[in-house]
């Protein structure tokens, strides 16, 4: 499968993660939220912006405990907590934010 | 008639440095790559065996794989050449044969 | 000890790039992190390579995973063992590694120095001490 953004196509794998991390743009994030049936707000982006941060600085994706625990301790608990993540996420928060951050599938991702 | 003898693996992990320094001719090039550039870096005991090879036999490095291990060149034994990939193949043509000590 | 807890020693040998033992052994701590055990590492012979600093992959077309030993704070993995015997015969100092740190939850999240320097005797008594030691 792949994605399309201004006519350019994006490849990704089967899963749809896209397979080279450079071709990400905010653009893409959103047209990978619409194929997922995810409407991006501020909360979303928080979670994708931290989950780049977090690659770029680690070469890793986070675990989903690490991701909360780091969102619970820079957004607070209302948004730090399982519940709402997979609300904001309802295929889980770090298969489904990964895609839409244009990351590859987490490590550990049970 | 020289040879380039390659060398992939770490000294520290098997003979095959040492081995190859043992068999090397004068005129030849060592050439280490891979875990092998741990051999290059100085402070170390195999700064005698180096040495003991009187300047006969030439010491080089692939700089690429120097840089991946995080091994600045400034810590190289004395007399050791870094070469990059195009150097690589410069040294296989500039050399009668290239034998690989894994 | 609480029920259940063992004591895992993943027990790091190989340099990080000539083979793929360190990448695995990392995921493997990574993925093992998850099961709530007492995880410490361990690096002696060329496994203290896989800790240096100012590693650049780009021009070997490998993945540069020397970064993600910074990350093993957040899966509270806060033990690493590094022999100074093996630094020692490698031309290394203490200072040549990476500044690894875990942030400390029971000390109003103080940061720590996960890396812990130790003599070849003491790494043995680490290696005693463990329910079950994985080799890489």
């Amino acid at each position: 499968m792949s994605y399309e953004v201004d006519g350019q196509e994006i490849a990704t794998d089967e899963e749809g993660y896209i397979t080279n991390l450079a071709d990400w743009t905010p653009e893409l994030a959103e047209v990978i939220a619409k194929a997922e049936d995810v409407e991006m707000t501020d909360e979303h982006w928080a979670v994708v912006n931290f989950l780049r941060d977090y690659y770029e600085e680690y070469q890793i994706a986070p675990a989903v405990r690490v991701l909360i625990k780091a969102i619970k301790k820079s957004m607070g608990p209302e948004v730090g907590n399982n519940k709402y993540m997979y609300e904001l996420f309802p295929y889980g928060p770090a298969k489904q934010a990964c895609k839409i951050a244009g990351l590859p599938k987490p490590t550990g991702c049970v | 008639m020289a040879t380039l003898h390659t060398v992939n693996k770490s000294p520290f992990a098997t003979q095959s440095l040492l081995s190859c320094l043992g068999h090397a001719k004068a005129g030849d090039t060592v050439l280490l790559i891979e875990d092998g550039v741990y051999g290059a870096a100085g402070g170390t005991g195999l700064a005698d065996a180096v040495a003991g090879l009187g300047g006969a036999v030439t010491l080089a490095v692939l700089a690429p794989d120097l840089k991946a291990r995080g091994i600045d060149e400034g810590r190289l034994m004395d007399g050791v050449k870094t070469v990059d990939y195009a150097g690589f193949v410069d040294l296989a043509a500039s050399h009668d044969r290239t034998q690989a000590w894994l | 000890m609480e029920d259940g807890v063992k004591k895992f020693l993943y027990v790091n040998r190989k340099a990080p790039y000539g083979t793929i033992y360190a990448l695995e052994a990392l995921e493997v701590v990574l993925i093992g992190a998850a099961f709530d055990q007492d995880v410490s590492l361990a690096f002696l012979d060329d496994g203290v390579f896989q800790l240096t600093k100012g590693q650049d992959t780009k021009e070997i077309g490998v993945k540069n995973f020397s970064p993600t030993f910074r990350a093993l704070g957040d899966y509270e993995v806060t033990k690493l063992y590094v022999e100074k015997e093996s630094l020692d015969e490698r031309g290394l100092t203490a200072d040549d590694l990476q500044d690894i740190t875990y942030e400390d939850e029971d000390d109003d999240w103080a940061e720590k120095p996960s890396i812990l320097i130790v003599s070849r005797s003491e790494m043995a008594d680490v290696m005693a001490g463990q329910d079950v030691i994985l080799s890489f």
